[in-house]
């Protein structure tokens, strides 16, 4: 069997975007804005990337659900080195949980060893699609990875915790979701985004994997956050340290 | 219809975790509430005896298991899961053992989870930040669906002791699998305040330029009886550790006096701060966008002024 790595991925807005709630409050503007892979997926794919790399699987498959133009973002993944790419459409948005049974149905037909996601999207902020995947697989996760050690059959993973560091043993094959410190993801070419033009792209239908998304959450408004007042400029070290006397703030 | 709360404590085997308390006053904001914690643990004594003792809360219950000695989500969530049929509500707190353990209870009850609930509008109806706090989100569970959620901590306020709740130990009910070990922890031990509780942050940032100039801030930090936080890049650069970073992907905190030195205030770091009382910048760019956020501002150079405030204190 080939050694392989399903790597999950989602087309977000863009991390330098500064969003605009649309005037109805029914979400966020999406027309025209820039659209990216998710940051936290990108490092997954690069980890994915590095392990091929150092001979230790043999073919890296990018996934993701969503409308058409997700196609973008899965060229990039694979002008980054990816294999290949599978993209299940959805025009709606899936909830985490239906992402996850669409992900097992791909993990049923590709038999990975291991399973790598970002620990979060930039968008919904939601953080459980690999944690659902995994309980759904009945398998092992290890969630916010900074470090990724595989042996025969199992993995060490470094994760990144309120308290510290905490290190996992997990028998493979598992999910593991990834941190920002895990690597710095590559570069892309020219030549590579030429040569990822011809690496293969498969389209699936929700019906065809044999799942129908689930609504369980409905949208009630999206608002803007509360706004800070506006503060005040201080002119030297001491009139700051005057001003938080007075506010109260320095221990007596 | 009243409510029926089941909270995951979360412990380090001795002491119950901060963000038990706050998912407890979450759950108290529930109309007519009955408030569970379960506990796993490999002895569960001392932290349910903590847990018994918070105001709001009607029942303890324990689940023991050598297991349980480690958080570990996939042998606590099917216990969990196993234990959730008769509550309406399952809620963890939003720290990474609750994001860690909580998502993998959804699944195994088949039902969505709402992450990060920051207010609840009613039993079924709550509000979360989306785009690192940048839009707030009312979502709304059927009625007829047990809700699984996580409480943004930095959005309550501890429930008080004073509570004398009765302990039931449970049996395990489940065996829980062995694909997973604990290997080891290094948590950093110091004697400074605890970054999430901390009345008083001292921030740094990608300007400090090495670990050396970060002893700076810890002096001013030990004046102040402050804890020290820092920015993605801070940490990245090895100047602090991970457990410091505050932001989207660090830690949310609420501190009385949030003081960011050498911080640009990209949205990643603000969305980590943005219920701190009174926040202050030293910055020497005038347009660093985190003045735009501070209450108080001084435009200069850190390398002068933080030894300034240290010597005025
Ligand atoms: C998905 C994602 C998640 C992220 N999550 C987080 C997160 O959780 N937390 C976080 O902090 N960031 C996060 N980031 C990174 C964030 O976008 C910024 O890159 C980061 O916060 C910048 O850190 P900084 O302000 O220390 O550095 P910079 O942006 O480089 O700012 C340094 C500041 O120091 C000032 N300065 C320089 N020299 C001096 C001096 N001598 N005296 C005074 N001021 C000086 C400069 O004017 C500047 O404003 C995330 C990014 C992404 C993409």
């Amino acid at each position: 069997m080939m050694k392989r790595i399903v790597v999950g991925i989602k087309r977000v807005v863009d991390y330098n975007v500064r969003i605009r709630i649309k005037p109805d409050g029914s979400g966020v503007v999406l027309d025209g804005v820039k659209m990216s892979v998710n940051p936290f997926d990108e490092i997954a794919l690069e980890e994915a990337l590095r392990i091929k790399e150092r001979g230790l699987a043999e073919e890296v498959i990018v996934a993701t659900i969503g409308p058409p133009d997700c196609q973008s973002q899965l060229r990039t993944c694979l002008a980054m080195g990816a294999d290949r790419a599978v993209h299940v459409l959805s025009d709606a948005p899936t909830e985490p949980l239906t992402t996850a049974h669409i992900l097992l149905k791909l993990i049923e037909r590709e038999q990975p060893f291991l399973v790598l996601l970002g620990k979060q999207a930039i968008d919904e902020d939601n953080g459980q699609t690999g944690q659902m995947l995994a309980a759904l697989w009945q398998r092992p996760q290890a969630t916010f990875a900074s470090k990724i050690e595989l042996a025969e059959g199992k993995a060490q993973v470094t994760r990144e915790v309120d308290a510290g560091l905490e290190i996992l043993e997990v028998d493979l094959p598992a999910v593991v979701t990834v941190d920002l410190r895990l690597n710095e993801p590559r570069y892309v070419k020219l030549p590579e985004i030429m040569k990822a033009k011809k690496k293969p792209l498969e389209s699936l239908s929700l019906e065809s994997l044999g799942v129908t998304p689930r609504a369980h959450l409905t949208t009630v408004r999206v608002a803007a956050p509360p706004q800070r007042q506006k503060g005040i400029r201080v002119d030297n070290a001491a009139a700051l340290v005057a001003a938080l006397k007075e506010k109260g703030l320095l221990p007596s | 219809m009243s409510a029926s709360i089941l909270i995951i404590a979360e412990h380090d085997g001795a002491a119950l975790g901060i963000g038990t308390a706050k998912c407890v006053a979450c759950a108290a904001t529930v109309p007519q509430a009955e408030i569970t914690i379960v506990v796993c643990a490999s002895d569960a004594s001392a932290v349910a005896r903590q847990a018994a003792a918070l105001q709001g809360v009607s029942r303890v219950l324990t689940v023991e298991h050598p297991i349980h000695a480690h958080p570990l989500a996939a042998a606590i969530a099917p216990q969990i899961a196993a234990l959730a049929g008769p509550y309406t509500h399952v809620l963890g707190p939003s720290s990474t053992f609750g994001k860690d353990v909580m998502p993998r209870i959804a699944a195994l009850l088949d039902t969505a989870q709402v992450s990060d609930i920051m207010a609840v509008e009613g039993p079924h109806r709550f509000r979360r930040p989306i785009y690192a706090g940048n839009a707030i989100v009312t979502v709304a569970v059927p009625e007829d669906t047990k809700v699984v959620g996580t409480v943004r901590t930095a959005s309550f306020h501890a429930a008080a002791a004073g509570g004398t709740a009765p302990i039931e130990k449970v049996d395990a009910p489940v065996e829980p699998p062995q694909h997973t070990r604990f290997v080891s922890t290094s948590a950093a031990t110091s004697d400074r305040p605890d970054l999430q509780t901390a009345a008083r942050v001292i921030s740094g940032g990608r300007a400090l330029g090495s670990a050396e100039a970060f002893q700076m801030l810890y002096q001013l930090a030990d004046k102040l009886g402050a804890a020290v936080g820092a920015s993605r890049a801070a940490v990245d650069a090895g100047y602090a550790p991970n457990e410091l970073q505050v932001g989207q992907t660090g830690k949310i905190i609420a501190p009385d006096l949030y003081v960011a030195v050498g911080i640009s205030g990209a949205i990643q770091h603000l969305t980590g701060i943005k219920d701190a009382r009174t926040i202050v910048a030293i910055n020497k760019d005038p347009e660093a966008p985190i003045f735009e956020v501070a209450d108080l501002g001084l435009v200069g150079d850190l390398f002068e002024i933080v030894p300034q405030i240290e010597q005025l204190l």
